[in-house]
């Protein structure tokens, strides 16, 4: 695996960290604490490739995106896009950047403005950015509504008008106004009928193959991710405890979160779901506010051990020869270990075929 | 013994617009002890068709019959319907925070449910009762937790709590509407385990309505697909899955991603489901459906037997040899559309295919 030179990465997150204070008292508001929503991320998203985030609920998925998305002012680490880093940036030298970042959102009734017509919601972009007025303003909107598979004609027609899938291709489609580069996925097919989520699904790859976009792609729907993904990011309370590249982290997961989570999965297939041995995991994610020491998955883990409680793990990169889980060498930080690492952070990794069922069963002290 | 027969239950709900026809003619029947998945997207009448049977869809107009234990459901007063609401019959729905009363603590609310059914338990022994349910659902401490108030649990707690409310008063069947959907997937394994561990304890009959084939193939026994306020089709769950016949239960299964289908491209279902104002003619998936021919546009099918032994059954114009996702099955599919798709029935196949056409065009553009 040769280490991915700059040129590849669209998006390098180096220790990202994201803190919302939690304030308390009526007339003087002090902070008492802080939510760690996102705590020391390193990330790479590649480009005209796709970065999947899975995690549970308040793992931090959404603030980790809306923070690569420069939406929200990071606590601390860097976020550097197509080399430059848009931490540091005023407003007005993001403000370009911006048609190069663009969210697809989850609820496609919420996300649309009921009062406002296709065509006007669809072209806000190239009004906000100046690059496009009447007549061509109207033409852009048009190909774009084509390109993704909507009616032209209904141009002048309200969200209302639409069914949740067409809604959410009005979201596509205003994602892509501006030809950004990046389009960040917030559970973008969460709220669709699954005979509708395949259509917009198959819509994504195809804007991806012919404009050559990258998308992080966060989904709760691990089979929705795999279909979509290069490289899969797990997440567990702030923390990414494992990444890899697609295949590797479903076919050979290291850590037992990532593991518990697969078996978790729903499968459509009876037969698949009767054979599997399900990690059913004790208790829920503890508060973001005071993450537990050590390993953040400690109190939950079947595998956990004093040191787990004491020391946190670092995410090193694995070699997947199958069998024994045998960390490959340790990387200086997380994205030199090249894109194709497999990166896991666990005292006690999991090996191919080893079975967490049997400890699964513990009960939560 | 059957334990709930349904026959024939139409329901509709008079509008403005037009007259609703949520439910249009579906029949089943659900087995002590057994677990039968009710699947479909939205507006398919799976949420309003149990709903009914408890009597919880006022201003509906509702015909057909529902058999439990040897009474009929819908002809039921309030008060007689009270008494086996949360009794004999109990729902958990898919929101377990707007379920909860935020204001009441957990145990109370468990104690009001049983007390409300039954005047000779005391509050001290209701309480003791809430604790041992809650004990069973898998609360920790729950001595401690009776005390708390909804909003001091999470929320596969909280879907946990209404589990233990909805056994409080053994019920002999249990309707779950889309229980685990707002749950997180290790959390909604947790809940599944939990249904059906008590399901095997007590021997309740228990309805599972949900979207997700996942929990369906994770927990049912026998399946029911709806479309449109119609049963598509009906059969124990292994024969769903492997050799469905008909076209909608086929295009659900192919359209979710799968490990085997990985990094290929999807095959969705054109177009989206029908207004239940307007429906269309004939059978109601025909405008979305691949092998549509003539006679779909005119004639609705009814429910018919697929396999010998009967319990497979499908509303399909399709022959009954036609089923499965088999090269064979597709070719004997297709040579029935050759055969019998006229002028009409290729003017909507082109429709839906153009749909798909815009897709599908992309893929062109795309190389």
């Amino acid at each position: 695996m040769a280490p991915s030179t700059d040129d590849n990465v669209l998006v390098r997150v180096e220790n990202l960290v994201k803190y919302f204070p939690v304030k308390a008292g009526g007339f003087v508001r002090h902070t008492v604490g802080n939510v760690h929503a996102v705590d020391d991320v390193s990330l790479v998203i590649e480009r005209g490739k796709t970065l999947g985030l899975v995690g549970e609920t308040g793992s931090g998925k959404s603030t980790l995106a809306r923070c690569v998305a420069g939406l929200i002012p990071v606590t601390s680490g860097k976020v550097i896009f197509d080399g430059r880093d848009i931490t540091k940036l005023s407003r007005g030298a993001m403000r370009p950047l911006r048609r190069e970042v663009q969210m697809i959102f989850q609820d496609p009734y919420s996300s649309l403005n009921p009062r406002r017509r296709v065509g006007s919601i669809i072209g806000e972009p190239f009004a906000i950015h100046k690059t496009a007025t009447g007549a061509e303003r109207k033409r852009q909107v048009q190909e774009l509504m084509e390109r993704v598979g909507l009616n032209p004609e209904h141009y002048n027609r309200f969200p209302a008008e639409f069914s949740g899938g067409q809604r959410q291709r009005i979201g596509v489609a205003r994602a892509l106004a501006l030809r950004p580069k990046l389009i960040i996925c917030d559970e973008p097919v969460s709220a669709l009928d699954v005979s509708i989520q395949a259509q917009v699904l198959n819509l994504l790859a195809d804007l991806q193959q012919e404009y050559g976009l990258s998308y992080l792609f966060i989904a709760h729907d691990l089979e929705v991710v795999r279909h979509v993904s290069d490289k899969v990011a797990v997440m567990y309370l702030g923390r990414v405890g494992e990444a890899a590249p697609k295949e590797d982290l479903y076919t050979h997961p290291r850590h037992p979160y990532t593991v518990a989570l697969l078996s978790a999965a729903p499968a459509a297939d009876p037969d698949t779901a009767a054979a599997r041995q399900r990690v059913i995991l004790t208790g829920d994610v503890p508060s973001p506010i005071t993450p537990p020491a050590g390993c953040r998955f400690h109190p939950r883990c079947p595998r956990a051990q004093e040191i787990c409680g004491i020391q946190e793990p670092r995410l090193v990169p694995y070699k997947d020869t199958g069998g024994e889980a045998e960390p490959a060498g340790v990387a200086a930080a997380p994205w030199s270990a090249g894109a194709d690492a497999h990166l896991a952070a666990c005292h006690f990794p999991v090996a191919d075929g080893e079975s967490l069922a049997a400890a699964g069963t513990r009960e939560l002290a | 013994m059957t334990l709930l027969e349904v026959k024939d239950l139409h329901v509709s709900f008079p509008t403005t617009d037009g007259v609703v026809r949520a439910v249009r003619g579906v029949s089943f029947g659900v087995e002590a002890g057994r677990t039968l998945g009710i699947v479909g997207e939205s507006g398919s009448g799976k949420t309003v068709l149990t709903q009914t049977l408890l009597g919880l869809t006022p201003g509906a107009e509702v015909s057909g019959s529902a058999v439990f234990e040897g009474t009929d459901l819908l002809s039921l007063r309030e008060d007689q319907m009270r008494r086996i609401r949360g009794a004999r019959i109990s729902v958990i729905f898919q929101d377990p925070l707007t379920s909860l009363h935020p204001l009441y603590r957990v145990g109370w609310q468990i104690s009001e449910m049983i007390r409300a059914h039954d005047k000779s338990v005391s509050k001290k022994q209701a309480r003791e009762r809430s604790v041992d349910l809650l004990r069973r659902v898998g609360i920790p401490k729950p001595e401690t937790r009776v005390d708390d108030y909804p909003h001091q649990f999470s929320g596969g707690m909280r879907q946990r709590a209404m589990i233990a409310m909805a056994l409080s008063l053994e019920p002999k069947l249990i309707i779950a509407d889309e229980p685990t959907t707002a749950l997180d997937a290790t959390v909604q394994a947790q809940i599944l385990d939990l249904l059906l561990r008590l399901q095997q304890d007590s021997g309740t009959a228990l309805i599972m309505i949900t979207h997700d084939l996942g929990v369906v193939a994770d927990i049912a026994d026998d399946v029911m697909v709806m479309y449109a306020g119609r049963a598509a089709e009906k059969a124990p769950k292994r024969d769903v899955f492997y050799s469905p016949h008909h076209p909608y239960t086929k295009g659900l299964l192919e359209s979710i991603p799968s490990s085997a289908a990985s990094g290929t491209r999807l095959k969705p279902i054109a177009g989206s489901p029908p207004s239940l104002i307007n429906l269309p003619s004939g059978c109601k998936f025909h405008p979305r459906c691949g092998y549509v021919i003539d006679r779909c546009l005119r004639e609705e099918p009814v429910l018919h037997p697929v396999t010998e032994s009967g319990e497979h059954v499908s509303a399909c114009w399709l022959p009954a040899e036609a089923a499965g996702l088999s090269e064979q099955a597709e070719e004997l599919r297709e040579e029935v559309v050759r055969e019998q798709r006229g002028e009409e029935a290729a003017e909507v196949a082109a429709a839906a295919g153009a749909e798909l056409g815009t897709l599908a065009g992309d893929e062109g553009s795309a190389a």
